[in-house]
Parts: structure tokens; C-alpha cells; sequence
């Protein structure tokens, strides 16, 4: 059967949909745009099919981001970025647990040591994995710290090491330096570390999410994103548009507090809840 | 895309030159950039729908359609309202009433409650009161070491909460703690939750109902998107807010969850954190939050 006819009232639905899941609304129009040929020339049937075609272009946009980088190196560096309370922390214990169960032997590197009792968070994280932390005392140089960890991952022959940095503003100059410094200290003690450098993002964060992927990938080069609290009512869509225009991959998602509450990401299922 | 509301209103308005009065047409066409401008600013898709719609009133009015500089006469238009939703004038804490007084710290995950509840403690410290900090988070790892750390670093008690405790035992417990020490002020840090999250909803309102707190109030992360609305409207309901803590604000978002938050419930956003150090935390000025939703 055909459904709704497709006219302004349809269109200016689906426009908000998309801006209510934060897709923004230059993303918005653009996917909405590119659809009007289709929808001129009646190649699309009804508003379902128009709903169809727009959850398929979002998926296209994932379909062409980069694919992470594969685990080759022994230990395989893990360094972990973002604004302030994201989820990095917990996002770190989430992974580090997912990978144990794979059968990897994983360490963990509190270089956030700005942050009061953060490192403490990360031990707790360490403990309920069950896997090695190096940590030093608050106030430490971050470095430093992820120069130990990837010493003693070398000297343990761990598989996966990975590094916790305290959460910055990427507008702020001299964290985001610190940032480049901690990546260039981790590259002078293995060659090639950090081989993976994950930007977690909240998903309930609106349109400043895509200057936090830009500058913390000029900063630091990202290799991938996280997007945590996908258990809330919002739909985290901004990654569209940092998918579009930086074609970073989306790693996981998180989807609660718990140690098992980490996901692959899925593109059309990300799509299907943008519209459900 | 957009940098600067003036330049695309300029922009808009620059078509019209010669061409004599303005139309109720040019005015619509405003008040889609100034519609866009807000979409942008992650104003509620809702929110924006209806100020603009509140707007278009005074613009086809007098004001705008005899003006020779039509832009600048919609941006004032559009900032006085904007500022005015917002509560025209910055709204202080509430600390009348016999002591002790409660302030109740709520709102999501990482928000910034536990930072905002120790700027807090260092605001009332300042002000000649005698706060006690007292760490109801249960639930994230380390939570209540954070807050004492806060406590050591200002020299501010910190109520010591059980990690296998009740978050509404730890609270009435607090109560004893106050007078012992002769506190005149708790203020209660509670775990980040989801607004759809019913027992730990639940929870909050037991701990209100037990302490009656003169000050619940909801942090919220600046940089929050389209959501705000969900979460603000949802912990409302439950709970009466008394004020909003916007954090993070030092960054570059522009904001809109602010004006998003105050539109669907009414409740004044109160104080904003500019840092993560303890002295990072000021009053609220509506009409800087109206300049920077606009871009401006
Ligand atoms: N609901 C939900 N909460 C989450 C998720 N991921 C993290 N959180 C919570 O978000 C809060 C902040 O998490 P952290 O891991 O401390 O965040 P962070 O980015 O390390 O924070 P900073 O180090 O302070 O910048 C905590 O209360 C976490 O339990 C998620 O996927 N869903
Ligand atoms: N840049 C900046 N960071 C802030 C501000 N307020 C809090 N933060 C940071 O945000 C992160 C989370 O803050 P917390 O106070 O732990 O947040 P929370 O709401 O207590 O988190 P949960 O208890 O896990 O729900 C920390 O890194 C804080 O330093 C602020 O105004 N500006
Ligand atoms: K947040
Ligand atoms: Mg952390
Ligand atoms: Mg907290």
C-alpha cells in the first residue's frame, strides 16, 4: 500500500527528527537535500520510502570512515582523549575488561593525575578487570606516567596497553600542548605509539562535539571514537556529521555504567534509533 | 557555516536596498537565519520554533519595518528576548531560612556535580558560613575519595559516607554530622543519573522529602545538544528544581541548552562554571548567554 504522500508538512517532520537527534542542521539539510531529485523525479513512493532512503544515507556516511587500525603491535597502545567527563575513565575499564575476555593481557596508564582521586577510579576499574595499573602520585607529570606504562607493557609483555588522560576543553591551548606532549613521549619509547588514539564522545552533547573531533584530531591525529551514555534519550547524532567530514570510525558504544556495557557500533542500528 | 548572526541578517536585509519598505516576506526571511542561528547554538528544535514565533510579533511591528538598519533592529529584537526568557537579571542562591541549609546537587552523568558541589563549599566558606560536604554517590568508583580530596584541599569537613551505605541514610546522617561540627550549610553531592532511571529517580526524592533542601540544583554540562529539554523537564517534575549550575562554559559551545532549560521549565539558571579549579564559578548574566547563543 502507499502511505503518506511526501509534501512540506513530511519533510519539515523528517527535518526535525534529524535535528532533534543532533545531527545539526547543516548535516540535516544536506541529507534532506540530497534526496529532493529522488523525491521530484517520484522515485521515492511515500514518506516511509523517503524515512528509508534518509536512514540508508546516514549509514553510507559510516560506510566510508576509515577502519580502525588493526592490533598488530606487541603491546598495542591505546591512548585515550577528551572533554571533561565524557566517560574516558570508565570507558577505559569497559574496553580493558572487553579485551581480557578476548584473551588479551591488558595494562592500564593513569596519566589523568590532575583530576582528584582519578587514578583511584582507574585502580577500581584495574581491580574489577583484574589487570595491571601503573600510576603515580596527583600532580605527576602525565608523561611520564604513560612513558612508565608503556615501559612496564613492553617489560610484562602485555598485548594492549591502555592510557587514561585527564579530561581538557579542546579550546584550551597549554592541556591540548600537554595532550601533544603525552602522545610524542608514548611515540619516543615505542615506535609507532600510539597506535590507536580514541576520542570518547557524550552522546548527549550537541553540535560542539565536532569541534572537539576537529581539534583534538589536529592535536593528537585520531584514530577512532567512543560514544558513551547511548543508554539516555539522545541519540548522539552529531557523529554523523563528524563521520562526514573527518571519516573517523566509530569503535564501540557505551550503553551504561557496568562492566559489560560497551558495544560495537552499528550503523543501522544507529540509524533506526535516530528515527524510532 | 554561520559565523556571526549580524553579518547573515545583513546579508538578508541587503537585497532590499532601494527597493524601498520592507515586507512581512523580508521579515520572515530574518527570522529564518535567526532560526538557523539557534539550531546551531543546539537551542531546542521546539524552543527555537517558538520563540521565533514569539519574535515575528514585535519584528512585523513598528520597530523593524520603519527602521533604516533593519539588521541590527531584529538582532536587538531578538537579543532583548532572548535575555529576558532567560530572566533578565542574574538570580542568587537561596540561603534564607533557619539553618542548616541544604543544597542538593542533581543532574547526569559527569555533568560536574561533585566539582560544583566542592566551588560550592569554597563560595559559602567565603561568604562566613560553615559548609559541610557530604558525598552521596555511591555508585561511581571513587566518588567519595573525589569529594574528600575537594574538602582537604579547601579545609572544608567532609561527611564520612560509607561506600556500602544508603545515599538517603548517608544524608540524614549528615544532618548529625552538621551540628556536631556546627555546621550551618550541607551540601549533598548525589551520583550522576538518567533522567529515565526510576529507582534512582526515586531515591533523589527520598533524600529531598527527608532533608528538604532550600536549593536543588540541576548541573548541566553546557555543551549538552538537543536533549537538555528531556533531562531538565524530567528531574523538574520530579523534584521542583530550585536553579541550574551550567558548567563547562569556558569553552566554545554556544550554549543554546541554556536557554533550552529555562524555556521548558522556568527554573533560573543560577550559577555558571568556568574551569575545573574550585574558584572557577560565577554568577549567571542572561544577556552574555543571549550574545553568545547568538554568535555574538
Ligand atoms: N549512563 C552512562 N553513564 C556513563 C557511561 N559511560 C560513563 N558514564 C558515567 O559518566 C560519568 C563520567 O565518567 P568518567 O569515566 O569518569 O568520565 P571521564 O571522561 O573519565 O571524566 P574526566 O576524567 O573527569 O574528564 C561517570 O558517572 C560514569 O559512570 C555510559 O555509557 N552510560
Ligand atoms: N572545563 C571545565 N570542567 C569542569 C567544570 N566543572 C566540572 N568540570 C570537569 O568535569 C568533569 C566531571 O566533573 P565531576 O564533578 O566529576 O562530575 P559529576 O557530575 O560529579 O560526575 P558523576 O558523579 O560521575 O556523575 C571533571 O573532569 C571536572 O573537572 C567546568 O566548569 N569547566
Ligand atoms: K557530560
Ligand atoms: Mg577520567
Ligand atoms: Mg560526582
Amino acid at each position: 500500500a502507499i502511505g503518506r504522500k511526501i509534501d512540506d508538512e513530511v519533510l519539515d517532520e523528517l527535518e526535525e527528527v534529524l535535528v532533534t537527534a543532533d545531527l545539526g542542521v547543516k548535516t540535516t539539510a544536506e541529507l534532506i537535500g540530497g534526496l529532493r531529485g529522488k523525491v521530484r523525479r517520484k522515485e521515492l513512493a511515500d514518506a516511509e520510502a523517503l524515512k528509508g532512503a534518509l536512514r540508508a544515507g546516514i549509514e553510507e556516511i559510516f560506510g566510508r570512515t576509515a577502519a580502525p587500525p588493526a592490533m598488530t603491535a606487541k603491546p598495542h597502545v591505546i591512548m585515550v582523549v577528551g572533554v571533561n567527563g565524557v566517560g574516558k575513565t570508565t570507558t577505559i575499564g569497559k574496553l580493558a575488561s572487553h579485551l581480557s575476555a578476548q584473551g588479551k593481557k591488558v595494562m592500564l596508564g593513569a596519566a589523568d593525575t590532575f583530576r582528584a582521586a582519578a587514578a583511584e577510579q582507574l585502580e577500581i576499574w584495574a581491580q574489577r578487570v583484574g589487570c595491571p595499573i601503573v600510576r603515580q602520585k596527583e600532580g605527576a607529570d602525565p608523561s611520564a606516567v604513560a612513558y612508565d606504562t608503556v615501559e612496564a607493557a613492553v617489560g610484562r609483555g602485555v598485548d594492549v596497553a591502555i592510557i587514561d588522560t585527564a579530561g581538557r576543553l579542546h579550546t584550551k591551548v597549554n592541556l591540548m600542548d600537554e595532550l601533544r606532549k603525552i602522545h610524542r613521549v608514548i611515540g619516543k619509547k615505542m615506535d609507532g605509539a600510539p597506535h590507536e588514539v580514541i576520542l570518547v564522545l557524550d552522546a548527549t552533547t550537541g553540535q560542539n562535539a565536532l569541534n572537539q573531533a576537529k581539534m583534538f584530531n589536529e592535536a593528537v591525529q585520531l584514530t577512532g571514537l567512543i560514544l558513551t551514555k547511548l543508554d539516555g534519550t539522545a541519540k548522539g547524532g552529531v557523529a554523523v556529521a563528524i563521520a562526514g567530514e573527518l571519516k573517523l570510525p566509530i569503535c564501540y558504544v557505551g550503553v551504561g555504567e557496568h562492566l559489560d556495557d560497551l558495544r560495537p557500533f552499528d550503523a543501522r542500528e544507529f540509524a533506526e534509533a535516530i528515527f524510532g | 557555516m554561520f559565523d556571526n548572526l549580524s553579518d547573515r541578517l545583513a546579508e538578508t536585509f541587503k537585497r532590499l536596498k532601494g527597493h524601498g519598505k520592507l515586507s512581512e516576506a523580508n521579515i520572515a526571511d530574518a527570522l529564518r537565519e535567526v532560526r538557523l542561528a539557534l539550531l546551531e547554538a543546539d537551542v531546542n528544535y521546539k524552543v527555537a520554533k517558538d520563540f521565533v514565533a514569539g519574535v515575528r510579533e514585535r519584528a512585523v511591528g513598528q520597530e523593524v519595518m520603519k527602521s533604516l538598519t533593519p539588521a541590527q533592529q531584529v538582532i536587538k529584537i531578538v537579543r532583548e528576548e532572548l535575555s529576558s526568557l532567560m530572566g533578565g537579571q542574574a538570580e542568587g542562591l537561596n540561603l534564607i531560612g533557619r539553618p542548616p541549609q541544604v543544597l542538593m546537587m542533581v543532574g547526569l552523568q559527569g555533568a560536574g556535580k561533585t566539582t560544583t558541589a566542592g566551588k560550592l563549599a569554597r563560595m559559602l566558606a567565603g561568604m562566613g558560613k560553615k559548609p559541610l560536604l557530604v558525598p552521596a554517590d555511591v555508585q561511581r568508583p571513587a566518588a567519595i575519595e573525589q569529594l574528600k580530596k575537594l574538602g582537604a584541599q579547601l579545609g572544608v569537613p567532609v561527611h564520612d559516607s560509607d561506600p556500602g551505605g544508603d545515599p538517603v541514610d548517608i544524608c540524614v546522617r549528615a544532618l548529625g554530622t552538621a551540628s556536631r561540627l556546627g555546621c550551618d550549610a550541607l551540601i549533598l553531592d548525589t551520583a550522576g543519573r538518567l533522567h529515565i532511571d526510576e529507582p534512582l529517580m526515586a531515591q533523589l526524592e527520598r533524600i529531598k522529602q527527608k532533608l528538604q533542601p532550600g536549593e536543588i540544583l540541576l548541573v548541566a554540562d553546557a555543551m549538552t545538544g538537543q536533549d537538555a529539554v528531556n533531562v531538565a523537564e524530567a528531574f523538574h517534575q520530579r523534584l521542583g528544581l530550585s536553579g541550574v549550575v551550567l558548567t563547562k562554559v569556558e569553552g566554545d559551545a554556544r550554549g543554546g541548552a541554556a536557554l533550552s532549560i529555562r524555556a521548558v521549565t522556568g527554573v533560573p539558571i543560577k550559577l555558571v562554571g568556568v574551569g575545573e579549579k574550585l574558584d572557577a564559578l560565577e554568577p549567571f548574566h542572561p544577556d552574555r548567554m543571549a550574545g553568545r547563543i547568538l554568535g555574538m
